[in-house]
């Protein structure tokens, strides 16, 4: 792809960006209930106070100048005042910031260590029991509400065999002073084995249920792909030239078959965003999608506007990364 | 003159073989087995929820103290006439998943259609007049694409509260976008078909030539997608009522069942664990039977 063409690219992603913004500050700005009421609670003030703090807020400006306000703060990463943590809302998204890309980062491992090979074997051995089965799985996948695979596995693996943890995303005595703050890699950096096998166990059921569909759909992409590349010419000529079945299917042919898989997993990536809400919900997970649903309930409408924009400016340049490595993977494809 | 009436025999006869089409296509999705199958199994959860008040043993919102908790049927406490056991509020868990149905298949068929109608009718104009309807129109596609659909629902029922209706839009508010993406690239092409243009030759108007050329002949793509989308829309439904933002009690949804069931799982495994295999079942059941659409009407799916 022309450097010309990347650019052009790039510039269409401002209208998207602006109409996101607009959307979030008007979902925000409808919402009903009076925020300076919600904050003020049961404390007793005068009207003149309560004034101030409208003003404070920037309540009390025309809709249309609130809007511009809040964009060019959003750029400079200013999101105002959190009602609820009395902090800025940058500081306390950036928080629990960590902890939810970690959990998104090992969703990810999880769904392509799993679908890759299975979706490989389900090609390989088309129409066989193996196959059905995966068939079968994909299909769960798909349907399977996540907060209820999620319990279902903490039933199992936390309640019944006692083996994993409830909740949260470290134990209390294996707590550490965080560096990154991804708790997998702090851990080994900080040479606490044993808190990164208690971190290890706490993130596993969490992964796996927010990893769930994206699983079952690189699985069906890989195997797909895998079926079509086996039935290219350039694979029987390889077969004629007498190379060995497992060097044909691991050196040519899963490099080709991966294209689609790759990209797909990069727009699904988009939707693991979506997912982190339900699933820290569940499994008590101390990241930003739990923050979210609890800042509805206690209306932190700061908080929740700047949450929804970052989810989804994310969301978008995700996608866009995710059209820019289909076409640079496969450059028969033209943007 | 001729010329037009070979036109009028022309399109007359495709229509006779659309017609045949539609019955082979509607023959082989009945061949498909398991696709009918699981459109029997849709088909009950229909009736399961049309008749709730004659099926349901139980009223769903009637608590008893003293059925708190208590164990599904074959389980040690359990009583057959409360099968599946009860919840923290001794309320039948059977008969709140039979009026559970209601929420679940109401709001995900009036998301659907509703959005189906609006996608439609959005996705012909673009398709069909281009230029600036085009861009308007496809640029509100792209903004609302820019949200992650979870949290965009969940940004709306925070703004709007809780309730039937509000979920309904909030989803739909989302939901017109897939369609109205099918139904305008299918337009785009079918807008250059040679029929079209004896039909805009002959002088139809803008309106006839979408309604009447255009619309039924890429309608199979768009009801294939519709029903697929019904089990997206579910499953986005019991998530918004599990986190609490969906129908609110003592009306039954199967998502708040699960999430009232979240306080048990140490005693009472059941109060989660059946609502779930409703949503489960339900959603696999459409999932299978419009694959089996797809595979029957969709023709680029003919091998």
């Amino acid at each position: 792809m022309s450097l010309a063409r990347f650019i052009e690219r790039l510039l269409q992603l401002i209208p998207v960006l602006l109409g996101v913004s607009a959307i979030v500050f008007v979902m925000i700005t409808l919402t009903p209930g009076d925020p300076v009421e919600i904050m003020i609670g049961d404390q007793i003030v005068t009207p003149e106070q309560e004034e101030a703090l409208r003003r404070d807020l920037g309540l009390d400006r025309p809709m249309l100048e609130r809007f511009g306000l809040f964009l060019g703060n959003a750029v400079q990463g200013d999101f105002g005042e959190s009602f609820y943590h009395r902090r800025p809302v940058a500081e306390v998204i950036a928080e629990r910031l960590p902890a939810t890309i970690e959990l998104s980062l090992v969703a990810l491992l999880v769904a392509l260590f799993t679908a890759i090979p299975l979706g490989v074997l389900a090609a390989i051995k088309k129409n066989s029991i193996f196959d059905r089965m995966a068939t079968v799985g994909s299909l769960l996948g798909v349907s399977l509400p996540g907060f209820w695979f999620g319990i279902l596995l903490l039933m199992l693996f936390a309640v019944h065999l006692q083996i994993l943890p409830v909740s949260g995303r470290i134990g209390f005595s294996s707590e550490i002073e965080p560096i990154t703050h991804f708790l997998l890699i702090d851990t080994l950096l900080r040479g606490r084995p044993d808190a990164f096998l208690d971190a290890l166990s706490h993130i596993i059921l969490p992964a796996i249920t927010l990893g769930l569909p994206m699983t079952a759909i690189l699985m069906r992409v890989t195997r797909t792909s895998m079926l079509e590349v086996l039935r290219q010419d350039y694979i029987t000529f390889a077969e004629a030239k007498g190379l060995s079945r497992h060097r044909i299917l691991w050196r040519h042919a899963l490099k080709n078959a991966l294209i689609p898989t790759v990209s797909v997993a990069a727009i699904e990536t988009g939707s693991l965003l979506g997912g982190n809400m339900i699933v820290e919900t569940v499994f008590g997970w101390p990241g930003l999608g739990r923050l979210v649903v609890e800042s509805i309930f206690v209306r932190n409408y700061p908080l929740v506007q700047a949450a929804v924009l970052f989810y989804a400016v994310t969301y978008v340049l995700l996608n866009f990364i995710a059209d820019i490595l289909y076409t640079v993977l496969n450059p028969r494809v033209k943007l | 003159m001729t010329a037009v009436m070979r036109e009028g025999e022309a399109v007359a006869n495709t229509a006779a073989a659309e017609e045949s089409i539609f019955r082979r296509n509607l023959h082989s999705f009945a061949e498909n087995r398991l696709a009918l199958g699981s459109a029997i199994v849709v088909l009950l959860f229909v009736l399961m929820a049309i008749f709730a008040p004659l099926i349901a043993p139980h009223d769903p919102a009637e608590t008893d103290l003293f059925r708190r908790l208590q164990p599904p049927a074959w389980m040690p406490g359990g009583e057959w006439s409360y099968l599946l056991g009860c919840d923290a509020l001794g309320r039948d868990i059977l008969s709140r998943i039979i009026y559970g149905a209601r929420i679940s298949i109401f709001i995900g068929a009036a998301v659907v259609m509703v959005a189906t109608t609006i996608g439609i009718m959005a996705g012909l104009a673009a398709g069909y007049f281009r230029g600036w309807v085009d861009v308007l129109i496809s640029r509100v596609v792209d903004i609302l694409l820019g949200f992650p659909y979870l949290i965009f629902a969940i940004g709306l029922m925070a703004m709007m509260g809780p309730g039937l209706i509000n979920i309904i839009l909030a989803l739909v508010y989302k939901e017109w976008v897939i369609p109205c993406r099918v139904v305008r690239g299918e337009t785009l092409v079918t807008r250059e078909l040679e029929y079209v243009e004896a039909a805009r030759a002959l002088g139809a108007s803008g309106k006839h030539i979408m309604l009447r050329e255009i619309l039924p002949n890429i309608l199979s793509p768009v009801i294939v997608v519709s029903t697929i989308r019904m089990a997206h829309v579910i499953i986005l439904e019991a998530s918004l009522s599990f986190l609490g933002l969906g129908v609110q009690p003592p009306t039954a949804s199967w998502g708040a069942m699960v999430a009232d069931g979240r306080a048990f799982i140490l005693q009472a495994w059941w109060v989660s664990t059946f609502p779930g295999v409703a949503i489960l079942l339900l959603v696999l059941a459409i999932n299978v039977a419009s694959q089996g659409l797809r595979d029957a009407f969709d023709p680029r799916f003919h091998e």
